[in-house]
């Protein structure tokens, strides 16, 4: 079947109310992005539906892009005829033609936003449905309430269109629609699966990585790299801003406490990124934290490490077991990546035994040592921000030299 | 030279060795190492797989390198018994089987397990209802090879994987060296396929390379352990100039697969169309559909094997006694006396195995020299 348009139906966001227009806007401009490399493709954002004019694009590789954008519920690949009966039947007997090589039941689904149009809803069901009974006797039966097959007709004022194909969308909310929110991407399986859900719900991510040469190495910077740009998918491009962390990690180790040094730490890190996100308008910190995974993850931990900022700090996973998150970084493809064996900044300087329940007073006293406005300022001193793009290749720099091997 | 041997072994591509050299040069550090030089190696290692796996469309984690046919067959026997020993310690494979397969599963009885050899038709094939009746509860491995090496048969094997879907805990084991290139992927990779198995040097890759299709899942005990590469299925620092220079191989085999199958079919049914009409000659190799369109196996009979080969070798022939492995050892061929083929004619059998490099003028070559030695051949014969 030669498509003509994609016709994708919202999800959530058309009962957002007076919000809706930004809504519709932003998804609009998402599709507009995800689809920018089919030059011939129009996109039409409308109160009702989105229209993805296809204009001879490859309708498989554009719906496959458009699974990846949220906002979507879902969408159908739909071709456009003539406004006429005969038009339109000869379309539905092709589709059948191709669909259909065994006995199923089916029914026809009239949608008219055309008044003037003069066959009616009732009408177009009942002669469009007794035409294709006539023309395929065997193969078809109708059932309207439990149909194998659904033809649905639009009667549009520019023009007619069919489709029998209903594909599920990602759902959630456009991004960008929630604001800004700056992601702390350690490269582990938690943080990307955090982030995703975070974009989920509209948030436009930036992603920060701490890390700390030579105690960390530069493929580790390179996987949370890949990972950004494994993610990048869902929102064409990710901003990924590199915090160097060893002089704080050095200063940490030497002046405190080992007990404390993975807490003392994690609020280096917090404040390094609620700085962060107020300089670049941010609304909200992002983590992959999940309660009670690890020592840093308890409540009392949160509590402690959490006292050095007043902005949201959210945690997409909080209650989902490992299990479970897993199975979400596997859908995402970002767990293979994840599961790399790279020393990155959470697991070196990681004491023996640090405290599963650390004490707030404690905990600040022991910071006292610490210069701590000259080691947050020489670190945001030293951030490198680099935009990524949905399918760079970090890990495998020699790609395309390594192809002329094989 | 004309090389009608191409079932015993092939020769290296130029450009497949080119890689090899370029890549024991230039790229050899260990894939396992920590720094960038071995981190190298390993995208490139990785890159190689990602080929391979896309060539056959499975996933790149499903493909694990070997040394090549005899590792591989060995790995997947003695891997499913000591995985599944547990389980059951029976083992169904077929009585034409490679001796990579039927030697493995040997070594197996020595130690307790019970095999079940299925009996063959005329033309090497197995009935696909005697794989049923032979499952037992304790069967842990069905292992049949794709297209037999000494005559050309290809085996059901997705009508095996059809008795099989009802007996999923069952490893089902493919051994696939003689099938590579030969427009057969569909049987090979099938849904009900677990393992596969294949070699490098049948296809214009270097010796010593191979590798093993692992169904996602499905469980192996490494045979080689150690070092833990592999993802710990199979230990040894990787050949990487091999195993890269194999994707190349396959990569250039896929490229010419259709164009080869139809010329190696239609040398083979120039030469069949011409020996067969001789009185003294048996054609043992099916012509058509069932048999792989590279394997022609015959019989002058009343003349050796050995004396039909060397006779081409003084005309600048090259083809074999059924399968180079058990030819020099003057032992009938275990598929002909699987096929009943009486004694006389199967020690006179010869193989003719084709590449994508032979020509139709090669086989009208073969044709006018064949002539020449049936001639004198007739004089013994009589």
């Amino acid at each position: 079947m030669e498509y003509t348009e994609i016709m994708v139906r919202y999800g959530e966001l058309s009962t957002k109310g007076h919000n809706k227009k930004n809504f519709i806007d932003r998804l609009g401009a998402n599709v507009r992005k995800a689809l920018h490399r089919f030059e011939q493709v129009k996109v039409h954002a409308q109160r009702d539906r989105l229209h993805v004019e296809l204009n001879g694009a490859n309708y498989d590789q554009v719906m496959n892009r458009l699974k990846d954008v949220f906002g979507i519920q879902n969408f159908s690949p739909s071709i456009r005829v003539d406004k006429t009966f005969a038009a339109t039947a000869a379309a539905a007997v092709k589709m059948v033609q191709e669909q259909v090589d065994h006995p199923i039941t089916f029914k026809i689904n009239t949608r008219r936003s055309d008044h003037k149009f003069p066959i009616d809803t009732f009408e177009m069901n009942d002669r469009l449905g007794g035409y294709l009974l006539q023309k395929f006797p065997d193969l078809l039966k109708v059932d309207v309430h439990h149909p194998d097959l659904t033809i649905r007709v639009e009667i549009r004022l520019n023009g007619i269109f069919l489709s029998s194909e209903t594909i599920q969308g990602a759902g959630g909310l456009p991004v960008g629609t929630a604001g800004k929110g700056m992601m702390m991407l350690s490269g582990g399986i938690d943080s990307p699966v955090a982030a995703y859900l975070g974009m989920k719900r509209g948030v436009s991510m930036e992603m920060v990585h701490f890390f700390s040469p030579p105690y960390t190495s530069p493929q580790a910077l390179a996987k949370a790299k890949q990972l950004t740009a494994k993610l990048a998918r869902y929102s064409g491009s990710i901003r990924f801003i590199q915090v160097p962390f060893a002089e704080i990690q050095e200063t940490v180790k030497e002046k405190v406490p080992e007990g404390y040094l993975m807490t003392v730490q994690r609020r280096m890190m917090l404040r390094l990124a609620a700085a962060l996100t107020m300089k670049r308008h941010g609304l909200a910190i992002f983590n992959g934290e999940s309660l009670g995974q690890v020592a840093s993850q308890t409540m009392e931990s949160m509590l402690v490490i959490n006292d050095v900022t007043n902005l949201p700090v959210l945690r997409p996973v909080l209650s989902f077991d490992k299990t479970e998150i897993i199975a979400l970084a596997k859908q995402i493809d970002t767990y293979d990546l994840s599961i790399l064996p790279y020393e990155d900044c959470c697991t070196v300087f990681t004491p023996p035994s640090p405290k599963t329940k650390p004490n707030l007073e404690r905990t600040r006293k022991y910071e006292q040592r610490l210069d701590i406005d000259g080691l947050i300022k020489r670190a945001l001193d030293g951030i490198k921000i680099t935009e990524i793009h949905n399918g760079e290749d970090f890990l495998n720099q020699n790609e395309d030299v390594f192809a002329e091997l094989l | 030279m004309i090389y009608f041997d191409n079932s015993a072994t092939t020769k290296v591509a130029p450009e497949v060795l080119q890689t090899y050299d370029t890549v024991s040069q230039k790229i050899w550090g260990n894939p396992s190492s920590l720094h960038s030089w071995g981190e190298n190696a390993w995208n490139l290692l990785e890159q190689a797989r990602q080929q391979i796996a896309d060539l056959f469309h499975v996933k790149p984690s499903e493909i694990i390198f070997t040394s090549g046919g005899s590792e591989g067959d060995n790995w997947v026997i003695k891997g499913t018994a000591m995985a599944k020993h547990r389980f059951g310690k029976h083992i169904i494979t077929t009585s034409v089987e490679h001796a990579a397969v039927r030697n493995p599963t040997q070594q197996l009885k020595d130690l307790g397990f019970d095999i079940t050899y299925l009996p063959v038709d005329k033309e090497g094939r197995i009935n696909p209802a005697d794989v049923k009746a032979a499952i037992r509860p304790d069967t842990i491995l069905v292992s049949i090879m794709a297209v037999n090496n000494e005559i050309g048969t290809i085996q059901p094997i997705k009508e095996v994987g059809e008795i099989l879907k009802d007996y999923p805990n069952i490893h089902y084991h493919v051994d696939a060296v003689q099938a590579i290139g030969k427009g057969l992927d569909d049987l090979v990779f099938s849904d009900r396929v677990d393992f596969a198995t294949f070699s490098g040097h049948k296809f214009h890759a270097p010796r010593g390379t191979g590798f093993v299709f692992v169904r996602s899942g499905r469980k192996l005990a490494p045979l080689v352990a150690g070092g833990g590469q592999e993802r710990t299925l199979r230990s040894g620092t990787e050949n990487t100039p091999g195993d890269v220079a194999m994707a190349r191989a396959i990569r250039l085999v896929k490229e010419n697969e259709a164009a080869a199958v139809k010329r190696e079919q239609a040398i083979k049914e120039r030469i069949y169309d011409h020996i067969s009409k001789f009185d003294h000659v048996h054609m043992i190799s099916g012509r058509d559909k069932g048999f792989a369109p590279h394997i022609l196996c015959f019989a002058i009979e009343g003349v050796r094997g050995e004396t039909i080969v060397h006779a081409f070798e003084d005309q600048n022939i090259f083809i074999s006694t059924t399968s180079a492995c058990s030819s020099k050892k003057h032992s009938e061929a275990g598929t002909l006396a699987a096929m009943k083929v009486p004694d006389n004619i199967a020690t006179s059998a010869v193989r003719i195995s084709l590449g994508d490099q032979n020509t139709l003028e090669e086989a009208d070559q073969f044709n006018k020299v064949f002539d020449q030695l049936y001639a004198g051949f007739k004089k013994i014969i009589e």
